[in-house]
């Protein structure tokens, strides 16, 4: 890591909830810096830590879980049970000490748990509170519970993947919830940005819905204008062809694309068949969409006596675009990932050692890190009790006596 | 508004047009820069620059980049697609770093800055597959496939607005700018959720599901994801947890007042039903009697009555059905600039209650009095 502070290295954050939208965001900014606490209980862990594979050595348990561990790097955990009277106010306590709380609930639980806005910011004037959950926190569904892995179909997304004439298909994981999150970062940011410079607090609604919106912000734009309905088209592009995957001798695929003239001239010239640029079926971009499918079997004749990374190569080579399509063990390999950094390996008191994801963004004179792996269950409570929030050995005694957390 | 005094020049091509739209929203002043003339008809154009305002240049007119050179001096921050236009060497980031102190510069690329293959030229087809995301997405054995509407730029544009506002923070407390250096691939690879973590972590390796939803189960189990109904495709899985539990309950329950047939739904127990522990032979028995059911539903029945009932699950939407939403309608989610019946998706956030207006339409030029440079401003 940089001998330079890194860029929130003084930003105290507090989550509450659990699976992917709140805490991803609470990942982002820790990897800057910022000192983030995610809130648990014993008795209602979140979600990730015992519901999903995968777990080290396909063997469930709260802290071996890579689901849990993707969402939670760098951070802190404590327990605090929320159904005490006591628990309450050490969240009050927290809710002082911190900048910003990003909430992940459904929509009215913080209040019912004595723990909205508006109760936290008369204790903290300059507090911003990010909520997050399926439709936001008002209109006719915003009780609606969802996962993001299904919320993606409601945003259009999985309609529009797969072939024309097949089903939809499914976007890996919570797709929609890292639309949000990332958004969501930006948005707490802003926030804290507008409460430094005024010490204005503020609440944020944001809806993984809409969220997952503005990724299809040019379709929505374009039924609204002309009527036109998006539909799932496979690899296909309204302007360039050839756009797609073709297999390789390797059995990997590669994806390349072909955007004017020249690049398609210097397709062919590589596959070896300079002529089909006189070809009538292929001679202009209308051609060769008409006969997209004979032009696509003499690609994937060539690239089938090809490794993915050599097609990829020579098509770079001559100014076109390509890549291997990179699988997830591929991603480990991948040159360019590795350039960067992407994954970085931590060691987890029971994973061991596990390589956790870097954002796709860094900061060059203030470089973010993974500062740690997640943490284990409660593991951070007396650091983060006495030494953040600065209880006194008696308070802490009395919260941990009363059942609080252990 | 959160950015009230945040001044911003885009000269981003698309790979990065949503950082600005997204900054915009939170209420930066963000003035896109285009060569005069350029085309600014598409959707794709129109939906990622409405809010900005922008300042037409001729790469040729001296005049006229005194003008940027201006703006970007009193700007916060400076969002660029290095590469991508005539303009590019006047808007190199390390020239920029080196000649503004406080300026925010944001680089965003296809592969990134630096690495073996960051000179490669990549569109959304390939960031996607470099990003891994078109590895998981297909047909078991099929062709990797893309979402039909492109990507790759939002997940750039976005994480490009959030490393912005990192580095502004910072720059607010040092006073020192930074150069956010942003690859797309990278972006995408973020999206891919706990996939990877498979590979590290057990050396199982996810790949394309068509339909379904694989690694829910140690037991190798794949779970329908769509399922085929009266006018369209639901996304319905069968969950554990809490949630899932009620929802299974929920189900079967709705499935009965139908008169549905239950086949071994009628047993379970759902309080104690484990999907991570279920085989395939379990999940097919469980599946087959809700196929059925579901084959009569229509999609806005089973959204009304998933809501009402308090079940995971969502129907598959086209942007018809989206645009009808009562749900967005009533948080005013689609909004048009003032004198303008062009709709858009509003700004992404509520704010205090109310959600921002858009500012400004597409294409809309900037009046600009000279820029106003803050105090302790760049350079």
């Amino acid at each position: 890591m940089s001998a330079v502070p890194q860029a929130l290295a003084d930003l105290k954050v507090l989550e509450f909830g659990g699976y992917a939208a709140g805490p991803h965001i609470g990942k982002v900014l820790a990897n800057y810096g910022a000192r983030t606490i995610h809130v648990e209980s014993r008795e209602r862990p979140d979600g990730f830590r015992i519901q999903y594979p995968p777990f080290k050595d396909n063997r469930p348990g709260y802290n071996r879980s890579g689901c849990f561990a993707f969402f939670n790097d760098s951070k802190y955990s404590v327990t605090v049970d929320l159904k005490k009277r006591e628990g309450i106010a050490l969240a009050h306590r927290m809710a002082q000490w911190c900048d910003l709380i990003i909430e992940n609930m459904r929509a009215g639980v913080m209040e019912r748990l004595g723990l909205g806005f508006a109760t936290l910011a008369e204790l903290n004037p300059r507090l911003i509170m990010l909520s997050t959950c399926n439709m936001g926190q008002t209109g006719p569904r915003a009780d609606q519970p969802g996962f993001g892995s299904q919320l993606s179909a409601l945003a259009g997304l999985c309609g529009l993947t797969g072939m024309p004439d097949g089903p939809p298909m499914l976007l890996y994981g919570p797709y929609i919830d890292y639309i949000a999150s990332i958004f969501g970062a930006s948005a707490a940011m802003a926030a804290v940005i507008r409460s430094r410079r005024s010490g204005k607090g503020a609440l944020i609604d944001l809806s993984q819905y809409e969220s997952g919106l503005m990724f299809m912000g040019a379709a929505l734009h374009d039924f609204f204008a002309t009527g036109h309905l998006a539909e799932r088209c496979g690899n296909d592009d309204p302007d360039a062809v050839p756009h797609g995957a073709h297999q390789c001798s390797d059995g990997e695929w590669v994806a390349l694309s072909c955007w004017s003239e020249e690049e398609f001239g210097a397709l062919v010239q590589l596959i070896g068949h300079p002529e089909l640029v006189r070809d009538p079926r292929f001679a202009t971009a209308a051609s060769r969409r008409s006969n997209a499918n004979a032009l696509d079997a003499l690609v994937s004749a060539w690239t089938a006596g090809r490794s993915a990374e050599a097609v990829a190569e020579s098509l770079q080579v001559v100014g076109l675009a390509a890549y291997p399509v990179v699988t997830m063990a591929g991603l480990f390999r991948d040159p360019q990932l590795f350039a960067r950094g992407q994954f970085r390996v931590r060691r987890h008191p029971e994973m061991g050692d596990h390589a956790y994801c870097f954002p796709g963004f860094d900061l060059t004179e203030a470089p973010g890190d993974i500062i740690g792996p997640a943490p284990c269950v409660g593991a951070d409570n007396a650091f983060v009790f006495r030494d953040l929030i600065g209880l006194s050995e008696d308070e802490y005694e009395a919260y941990r006596q009363s059942g609080v957390f252990d | 508004m959160l950015l009230p005094d945040v001044l911003i020049v885009d000269a981003t091509d698309r790979l990065g047009w949503l950082a600005g739209r997204l900054l915009a929203d939170l209420g930066a002043e963000v003035i896109k820069i285009e060569a005069r003339g350029s085309d600014r008809s598409s959707s794709q154009w129109r939906a990622c620059n409405v809010n900005k305002r922008v300042l037409e240049l001729d790469p040729e007119g001296a005049a006229e980049h005194q003008r940027l050179d201006e703006l970007i001096h009193a700007a916060d921050i400076c969002l660029l697609t290095p590469g991508s236009s005539a303009l590019s060497p006047r808007l190199d980031p390390a020239v920029l770093r080196k000649d503004y102190p406080r300026l925010v510069v944001v680089g965003i690329t296809p592969f990134g800055r630096e690495g073996p293959r960051s000179h490669w030229k990549g569109t959304d087809l390939e960031i996607m597959a470099a990003g891994g995301a078109m590895a998981l997405a297909g047909e078991p054995g099929g062709m990797p496939v893309r979402v039909s509407e492109p990507q790759s730029y939002g997940w750039a544009g976005a994480q490009a607005a959030a490393g912005a506002l990192i580095a502004l923070y910072r720059r607010d407390a040092t006073g020192k700018g930074d150069l956010v250096e942003v690859s797309g691939q990278a972006c995408v690879v973020t999206a891919l959720s706990h996939a990877p973590a498979f590979v590290d972590l057990n050396g199982i390796e996810p790949t394309r599901a068509g339909a379904f939803i694989t690694g829910r189960s140690i037991k190798g189990a794949r779970y329908r994801v769509f399922w085929p109904c009266r006018d369209g495709y639901i996304n319905f899985i069968f969950y554990g947890g809490v949630a899932g539990r009620r929802t299974n309950a929920q189900l079967v329950a709705w499935m009965r007042e139908r008169g549905a047939e239950l086949g071994v739904l009628a047993d379970i127990d759902w309080k104690s039903w484990d999907p991570t522990k279920a085989d395939q032979a379990e999940v097919d028995a469980i599946e087959a009697p809700v196929a059925r059911f579901l084959s009569g539903i229509s999609k806005r029945e089973f959204l009304i009555e998933g809501h009402r009932r308090e079940m995971l699950g969502y129907p598959v939407s086209t942007v018809a059905d989206i645009a009808s939403d009562p749900q967005l309608e009533v948080r005013g989610f689609f909004q048009s600039v003032a004198g303008s019946r062009e709709r858009f998706c509003g700004s992404f956030a509520v704010i205090d209650g109310e959600r921002p207006a858009l500012r400004h339409a597409p294409g809309e030029p900037g009046a600009f009095a000279p820029p106003r440079r803050r105090a302790g401003g760049p350079g």
